[in-house]
């Protein structure tokens, strides 16, 4: 319903380290609200794949807190969008989010134990910090409905917590 | 008889009940306490109303770990004075402050 396609969705993972490519034009509130939700779903399907790969329990909890906080984020964003009758279109920044997501997960896909969750803890740093920069530079001051623009304000907050959420859990590990 | 003995039973109850104790209410919108500084006394209760989708805690590093679920509240009674800093462990860019007087 919200997705063009499930295809798209089901590859959506995680991210890598590599800066986003982002779509030089600027996003129309259709393509933001697409981009927003693409973002939430990969970091979902990230948490999912901690929660049933690993044994520790810090990475485990901040996992489930991701996959909790991003699921009631991403349901507001489907009321908004519903209400506001704009239908989520897919874009370049989309694709190159879903694509980097599903080179991550192959790379995660492969580690076990301690490395994966190294692995994963380091990514959520990662990923969160270039979602933050995509959201303050690129999509709020692109939104143009102000209900959008207030959601992904809001968005970047939560976002900005994860990551340091993150760092806090990375430097829990060494 | 019974009337008379009931009066100092009474006032016992009420010097022995914390009469004075204060509820003070802060409230959790869109990621933020407010007010995110407040002033209370040993005995007080701090009550979180949290109005976001999301769940919060208010965290205090060594010490109380109140959960305020979305949609919901969560409270704790202060036990000792002192000056603290709380948090959110969720989103620990969330921060609140307490000045408890004895
Ligand atoms: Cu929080």
């Amino acid at each position: 319903m919200f997705m063009r396609s499930t295809a798209t969705l089901a590859a959506l993972f995680f991210v890598s380290t590599a800066p986003l490519a982002l779509a030089a034009e600027k996003p129309t509130d259709p393509q933001i609200a697409h981009i927003a939700y693409t973002a939430g779903t990969i970091d979902i399907e990230a948490a999912k794949l901690a929660i049933k790969k690993s044994k520790n329990k810090e990475i485990v909890d901040f996992a489930k807190d991701m996959e909790r906080d991003h699921e009631a984020v991403n349901k507001q964003a489907l009321d908004l969008v519903k209400k506001l009758k704009v239908t989520p279109e897919d874009n370049d920044t989309s694709k190159a989010l879903a694509k980097a997501a599903k080179e991550e997960h192959a790379k995660l896909a492969k580690l076990k134990g301690a490395a994966f969750d190294k692995a994963y803890i380091e990514n959520e740093v990662a990923y969160h910090k270039q979602v933050d920069s995509a959201l303050e530079t690129l999509l709020i001051p692109s939104a143009s409905n102000a209900e959008l623009k207030s959601l992904l304000e809001t968005g970047l907050k939560i976002f900005q917590g994860h990551e340091q959420h993150a760092e806090h859990v990375a430097g829990m590990l060494k | 008889m019974r009337v008379p003995l009931l009066v100092p039973m009474l006032a016992t109850a009420l010097f022995a009940s914390p009469a004075f104790a204060a509820t003070i209410e802060v409230t959790i919108d869109k990621l933020i306490f407010s007010p995110a500084s407040v002033a209370a006394k040993v005995g007080d209760t701090i009550e979180w109303t949290n109005n976001d989708i999301l769940a919060h805690t208010a965290t205090v590093k060594g010490g109380w770990d109140v959960m305020i679920p979305a949609k919901s509240k969560g409270k704790v009674t202060l036990k000792a004075a002192g000056a603290v800093d709380y948090f959110c462990r969720f989103h620990p860019n969330m921060k609140g402050h307490v000045e408890v007087a004895p």
